[in-house]
């Protein structure tokens, strides 16, 4: 690749050659900012910056510019830091102004008290990589990198633990990618081999970190974690908020000798030091070759993070919706199909797994979300259906996490963040989540016993998650609330012990004799292309924009009015909730905008249907309220 | 460097012409005069041979919250800095137009103005607590000085807003440069001080101790140019360290001749002597351990309140230094207001490193702290967080309440993705407003109940629970628990354990953490019967008593209560009152001044109104929605400001009619023989009244409100004490626990079966069931097993038969 790409490889280079032009004019800061906002808008620019998220680390040049597709898990205090510093050139003895943007360390000999020295303030993130993220987009996105990755020298394979087929697998890997234009970019399997090589690469130090937790929301999560500096636009920045952050990688081993480093002696005298515990030294300044540190230059909020769909909102993507539209609900029909098999051939519960699929809050009324829609699937053939069934959802969107409730997790498991006072940090729990994440709850697994206060606290949470779509963390002193956008699918046996917006007795219609290998056959009947459409679908519907003419409104009021009327006992206002929600998603789902009389026809239409389920279920069963 | 304490010219101000190379200054009395800022203060403050009781002679103490004392010269004011000798000398040629190095301070006006504020400011409207008993036409701070010399405590607290509006120039010096600003007021305020009581002892001298700066407010907006400035910042306790003994003098004695010396510690660091000046040997000088000056420091974190942050955010920490009698001051969970010195020092550096990490750590020295809670243990004052409202504001608030509609326009506010319910929704208005607080203490009926009690009632799914959580939403101290996931611990208070220092603290609960807010209570039919008897004292009494390990104290609780109770059979039976419907304590429901019943209307034009509004819910846009609406945050201050700055009392017309409504409201029942109104409801009646008149801004309470209260009292009794079977409004179902009628039916089938009983003759013992059967074969009311036990047990309450298991003896 051309040489032209040094604002990849030096960044630091670029920003301070500005920081010299600029004779202290603090335009330069804008200018900085701008330029690189420039490069990356340029066409498929973005893709030749290698991805933390794919890259294993010590392949990654220090001080290069890396991206990092992440979550906000944690936002620590602002810090002061040295903007501009005065230090003595070595060779001519000149004073020099330096630039302390974008970095971590400043070089030897700073003037502390000179006069040119400029405070400015900036604050961490704590990141981690998108909880939950399917495995199907994780490697979709490695693919789409066109990074050109050049191990740094100094990287020299540990032997120790590895068996020589590995090793070799290992030393040849970077050969291969130091020769120039070997084809490396579209070449998916080189680069799965490569992509596999961090996640070994990474066990390695999780296995050690009993005692440095990098504080994944989900258990078993892996990549690696990210302290990110951030400079400007503070507030737009939210907690849990989806980022692709673009910045300057630092892994200055200094930052973690300083941290390391303790002599009894100066404590004393100087226990400005001594205040920090040692827990919040470790969780503040972990090593940097665990936990590297990213100067942002530039962060893109990611509205959703389905590698198959233009990631930004330009004209490609306006053109990509309106062709995708044509095709809409063909691909409708088949994804209907597909789901239908799945769910052992009853179609009305697939199409409600469907709509589930694309819901989404769009928005908020006082307290009320609007737009969510909890399913609950009760009557879930036992035995491993329900984790297979997890694995099809998996399989369909980005972002999802199956969590089994059965007694020992419900009553061990942390699902809600909790502030820890001595580490200064946000523990975080499993429901610390991205927006739309697909939250699979399997009640199935449930069994009699007593749950403890902790298990208590978490079904509660759960509840507060379904009903209000909000999460409670817990600051010890106070609960703060967070807004949260998660689709939650219950699956039981009966009806759920959880509320929901909607529940749908399974009535299978086929038995097959052997479940596993069904559910395998239907999934292998599938091409790649064809998920791949679904997968788009699924994403697109949600983003859709949708309104109610006057004229369907006033249907919608008559019809309701005409139902009360005949027995008020059975719609209220709730019905009408759900109804309205179930017209909006299936309007979404055929690609339409707008609500028509059929679509709420329709829609009257399935709700009855499901309900007439459910009274079944109720007068079968006689005894469930 | 320090001076011996004692020495009082030389410590007081903070100016020091002395540069690091210089000697320390112990026994060279003229070098020391020239740097005092008394060189040019007013001669009276003389101070040789002063005796025990002037300036001089009462020890000053350090102010390690001003920092170390600096390197601060005093220089002219268009000179370079000059060395410390020509400082010396432009001094003593320019006089008045000195200033101290680095800032526009000139020691000698300086001083003189704070002087002047002292003896002259006064504030004929303050309202705050600690000018309680303070006469508000004097000089404020004369009076607090006066004071001083009384109790003996040397700390003058000074309200920055108080300088401002006297001396804005001054008010800007003592943000800007605090630290060489507020040594210049003590020395004032010493001078002053002893001038006015030159007989009073006291163990130091006096430290002025500023609060309020209105500069910062919130820890989120400190920011770089804030550092060394004095701020304000609000927040809440969430770590105290230890006490940490910090190094203030290091004393030195040389091992050799005996000779010491005392090296004043800069910045943690001490620079150890290397030679004795008086035997000139080398390195024979060892530090003294027990001769050596220390002072208190604690290491405070303070957290930002989470009333001012911005949504979706965490909420950012400071540390903070406390000193001397500042340390442990407060505790973790306490919320205070801390004013002190914004501190930002540089990483300290390590010779064997080239390269330093380019961060500051951050701290702030505190001067002053104060509680925003305090009062909740003690003393019965209303909101001591006082919100703060632009003159802007207050107009739209002004403006809004002079509508005549504006009862109405709140109300329907409030909520309004609930439909309708307006009754309901407007009893939740006058309770988020609530009534007067009365204090009959004297009398020694203790304080009235100001707050305002609602439980709603009716078929799930009517979006109780989404009122609750609006409301909780809504105001700054609510609570929302559950009913089913809530003890009576978790509800009043627990006695813990701190894990660090091993001692007994008192955690408080939702009822104590809602005081001056509301309570919501979900499920609250769902609460196990010992964690709802706490409520009774809670709910009438507004405390909470509390003795459990070692502990008993009395909390206050001045909380309103609003629940949420689902009916016992799931669904609402119109067929049973309300007791019977939702299984609740009468004695628990008598305490409530409104219990709602939220039912399906079952008509036609009703759903109509519900179908359109919730279509519209799902498909307007956010514009339109805050067009029709009040917005959130303008509700949120109305009601903020009724509730701090409205007090309505009763005017003559309105205790009239208060008087007639309760007669009317007893004379309905009286002529059934029935009690249809107790003094219980006579006083909801005023409190709601009072909140409806703090909704019209208005300070007396008119005919008007007191109609408003009547007809909500109507309807909320209409809802939910009308007897069934009757009718009829009968209050008795609420306060007893069961209609008139049902009692005398009660009555009535006991009678009926001690008659059969009678007329069987002697038979002393009779089967249960047998007697079951005949009653109901003679009754020609249908008479229920629940019936004929009630009347058995009637029967041997009057001590005319017993029931032992399945036989009925007579007696």
């Amino acid at each position: 690749m051309p040489s032209s790409h040094d604002w990849i490889n030096k960044p630091l280079g670029v920003v301070e050659a500005m920081f010299a032009q600029s004779n202290s004019n603090p335009e330069w800061e804008a200018k900085v900012l701008e330029y690189f906002k420039g490069q990356l808008k340029e066409k498929e620019s973005h893709s030749w910056v290698p991805s933390l998220n794919d890259v294993p680390l010590h392949y990654l040049k220090p001080n290069s510019l890396v991206k990092f597709r992440c979550l906000v898990q944690d936002m620590f205090d602002p810090e002061f830091y040295m903007g501009v510093y005065e230090t003595v050139d070595p060779s001519t003895k000149a004073n020099v102004l330096r630039c302390g943007k974008y970095k971590d360390v400043t070089e030897c000999g700073v003037d502390l008290n000179s006069r040119n020295t400029v405070t400015a303030e900036r604050q961490t993130f704590y990141c981690v990589p998108i909880p939950g993220e399917s495995p199907w987009a994780k490697e979709s996105y490695g693919c789409s990198s066109q990074a050109r990755v050049v191990p740094s020298t100094s990287y020299v394979p540990s032997r120790q633990k590895r068996s020589y087929e590995e090793d070799d697998d290992m030393d040849t890997q970077p050969q291969k990618q130091r020769e120039p234009h070997t084809e490396p970019h579209g070449n998916g399997d080189s680069k799965r081999q490569e992509t596999e090589a961090p996640s070994s690469q990474t066990t390695a130090p999780s296995d050690c970190s009993s005692h440095l937790d990098l504080n994944f929301p989900l258990p078993g999560e892996r990549g690696p974690a990210c302290l990110v500096k951030v400079y400007e636009g503070l507030d737009s920045f939210k907690l849990n908020d989806t980022l692709e952050i673009y910045g300057i990688l630092s892994v200055n081993p200094v930052l973690t000798v300083l941290g390391e480093e303790k002599d009894p002696s100066l404590l004393l005298l100087n226990p400005t030091e001594s205040m920090e515990t040692p827990e919040e030294q470790r969780a503040h300044d972990p090593p940097a070759s665990l936990v590297p540190r990213l100067h942002m230059l530039y962060a893109r909020p990611l509205q959703h993070n389905n590698p198959l769909l233009p990631s930004a909102p330009t004209e490609d993507q306006s053109a990509f919706v309106s062709s995708f539209l044509v095709e809409m609900a063909s691909v409708r029909a088949e994804l209907l199909a597909y789901l239908t098999h799945v769910l052992l051939g009853d179609g009305l519960a697939a199409e409600y797994l469907l709509l589930h699929l694309i819901s989404n809050v769009y928005t908020r009324r006082d307290v009320l979300p609007l737009g969510k829609f909890t399913l609950n699937l009760s009557g879930c053939p036992l035995n491993s259906y329900t984790e297979r069934l997890y694995q099809i959802v998996q399989q369909l969107v980005p972002c999802s996490y199956r969590l089994s409730m059965s007694l020992h997790t419900m009553n061990s498991m942390r699902l809600v963040p909790k502030k820890d006072y001595v580490a200064n940090r946000l523990v975080s729990g499993a429901l610390q989540l991205a927006r739309n994440t697909s939250l699979f709850l399997d009640e199935t697994q449930l069994e009699q016993g007593q749950l403890d206060s902790s298990g208590v606290r978490n079904i509660t949470a759960l509840g507060n998650l379904i009903s209000w779509q909000k999460v409670d963390y817990d600051f010890s002193y106070h609960q703060m609330e967070f807004p949260c956008n998660i689709n939650v699918l219950v699956t039981s046996e009966g009806r759920s012990l959880l509320p929901s917006d909607c529940q749908v007795p399974l009535q299978p219609q086929v038995t097959p004799p052997n479940m596993e290998e069904y559910l395998t056959t239907i999934h292998m009947a599938q091409f790649t292309s064809q998920i791949n459409k679904f997968r788009v679908y699924l994403s697109l519907a949600r983003t859709l924009d949708y309104s109610i003419s006057d004229e369907v409104t006033k249907a919608v009021e008559d019809d309701f009015v005409d139902m009360r009327k005949d027995d008020p006992q059975s719609v209220t206002a709730e019905d009408l909730h759900r109804m309205l929600v179930v017209a909006r998603l299936l309007s979404l789902s055929l690609g339409q905008t707008t609500l028509s009389r059929d679509g709420w026809m329709r829609a009257k239409h399935i709700d009855m249907l499901r309900r007439s389920r459910t009274e079944q279920q109720k007068s079968l069963n006689g005894n469930e309220p | 460097m320090r001076q011996p304490i004692g020495r009082s010219e030389n410590w007081q101000c903070g100016v020091r012409t002395t540069t690091p190379s210089m000697p320390p200054l112990t026994s060279t009395g003229l070098e020391v005069d020239m740097s005092s800022p008394l060189m040019y203060g007013t001669p009276s403050s003389r101070v040789e041979g002063t005796p025990r009781s002037g300036v001089g002679g009462t020890p000053a103490r350090q102010r390690p919250d001003l920092g170390s004392i600096r390197k601060a010269p005093q220089v002219d004011l268009h000179s370079e800095p000059p060395s410390a000798d020509g400082a010396v000398a432009s001094e003593q040629a320019l006089g008045q137009k000195l200033v101290i190095w680095g800032t526009d301070v000139n020691v000698g006006t300086c001083k003189e103005k704070f002087q002047r504020f002292l003896q002259r400011f006064i504030d004929p409207a303050s309202n705050e607590d600690e000018n309680a008993g303070l006469d508000l036409n004097e000089p404020l701070y004369m009076q607090k000085l006066e004071e001083i010399s009384v109790v003996g405590e040397p700390v003058l607290n000074v309200n920055c807003s108080h300088v401002q509006s006297f001396d804005a120039d001054l008010y800007r010096q003592l943000i800007s440069y605090p630290q060489e600003v507020i040594p210049t007021f003590d020395m004032a305020v010493n001078e002053l001080f002893f001038e006015r009581f030159p007989d009073s002892i006291l163990e130091h001298q006096i430290q002025v101790r500023p609060y309020n700066a209105l500069k910062t407010r919130n820890m989120r907006s400190l920011n770089p140019e804030d550092i060394d400035q004095m701020i304000t910042i609000s927040g809440m306790v969430i770590r105290t360290s230890q006490l940490i003994p910090e190094m203030q003098e290091a004393f030195f004695q040389c091992q050799v001749c005996a000779f010491f010396t005392r090296v004043e510690v800069d910045r943690g660091r001490i620079a150890e002597p290397a030679v004795c000046r008086n035997c000139n040997t080398i390195h024979s000088l060892a530090l003294i351990h027990n001769r050596s000056a220390f002072s208190d420091k604690q290491m405070i974190k303070v957290q930002e309140s989470p009333d001012d942050m911005p949504a979706g955010q965490t909420p950012h920490t400071t540390i903070v230094y406390a000193h001397n009698d500042l340390v442990d001051k407060v505790q973790p969970g306490d919320r205070i207001n801390i004013t002190g010195i914004y501190r930002a020092v540089p990483m300290r550096e390590n010779p064997r490193q080239s390269n330093v990490k380019s961060v500051y750590k951050t701290h702030i020295d505190v001067i002053h702290f104060r509680k925003t809670d305090e009062k909740r243990l003690h003393g019965l004052d209303e909101d001591s967080d006082q919100k703060l409202f632009t003159e802007e504001r207050v107009q739209i608030l002004k403006e809004l309440a002079s509508k005549p509609d504006v009862y109405d326009r709140l109300s329907s506010a409030l909520a309004p993705s609930i439909y309708e319910h307006e009754d309901i929704k407007k009893g939740i208005l006058l309770q988020l407003f609530g009534g007067t607080r009365k204090d009959f203490s004297q009398t020694g009926r203790g304080n009235f109940r100001a707050e305002v009690n609602i439980l709603l009632c009716g078929d799930p799914g009517t979006s109780k629970s989404q009122l609750l959580q609006y409301v909780f939403n809504l105001v700054p101290r609510g609570q929302y628990t559950s009913g089913k996931g809530s003890s009576a611990v978790g509800l009043t208070a627990y006695v813990m354990k701190d894990p660090e220092t091993k001692q007994l603290v008192l955690q408080t609960g939702a009822l104590v953490l809602s005081d001056n807010g509301i309570c919501c209570i979900d499920e609250f039919d769902k609460m196990s019967d010992s964690t709802r008897s706490v409520l009774h004292e809670v709910m009438e009494q507004q405390t909470l008593s509390i003795a459990k390990a070692g502990i008993i104290c009395q909390l206050n609780a001045r909380t309103s209560v609003l629940a949420a109770a689902n009916p016992v059979e799931s669904q609402w039976n119109p067929k049973k009152t309300t007791i019977e419907n939702i299984q609740l304590p009468h004695t628990l429901l008598s305490r409530f001044d409104l219990i709602f019943l939220m039912l399906d209307p079952q008509d036609e034009a009703y759903d109509r109104r519900l179908a359109h509004h919730l279509v519209a819910l799902y498909y307007q846009s956010e514009e339109q929605i805050e067009e029709e609406f009040l917005d959130m945050a303008v509700l949120k201050d109305y009601i903020a400001y009724a509730r701090t700055y409205i007090n309505p009392r009763l005017n003559e017309e309105a205790s009239q009619a208060l008087i007639e409504a309760y007669v009317d409201m007893r004379k309905i029942g009286s002529g059934r023989g029935m009690v249809s109104a107790y003094p219980r409801q006579l006083e909801s009646l005023i409190r709601l009244a009072e909140a409806h008149a703090k909704v019209r801004f208005s300070d007396k309470v008119e005919t008007i409100d007191v109609e408003e209260a009547k007809r909500l009292h109507r309807e909320a009794l209409k809802q939910s004490a009308t007897d069934p079977r009757t009718g009829f409004v009968d209050i008795s179902i609420l306060t007893t626990g069961m209609s008139a009628t049902a009692r005398k039916r009660k009555e009535e089938v006991a009678r009926a079966l001690k008659k059969m009983i009678q007329s069987k003759g002697k038979t002393p013992a009779m089967k249960y069931q047998q007697l079951f059967d005949d009653l109901r074969g003679q009754s020609e009311a249908a008479i229920t097993k629940d019936m004929f036990e009630e009347a058995l047990r009637a029967l041997a309450d009057e001590d005319y038969l017993t029931v032992t298991g399945k036989t009925v003896r007579l007696l």
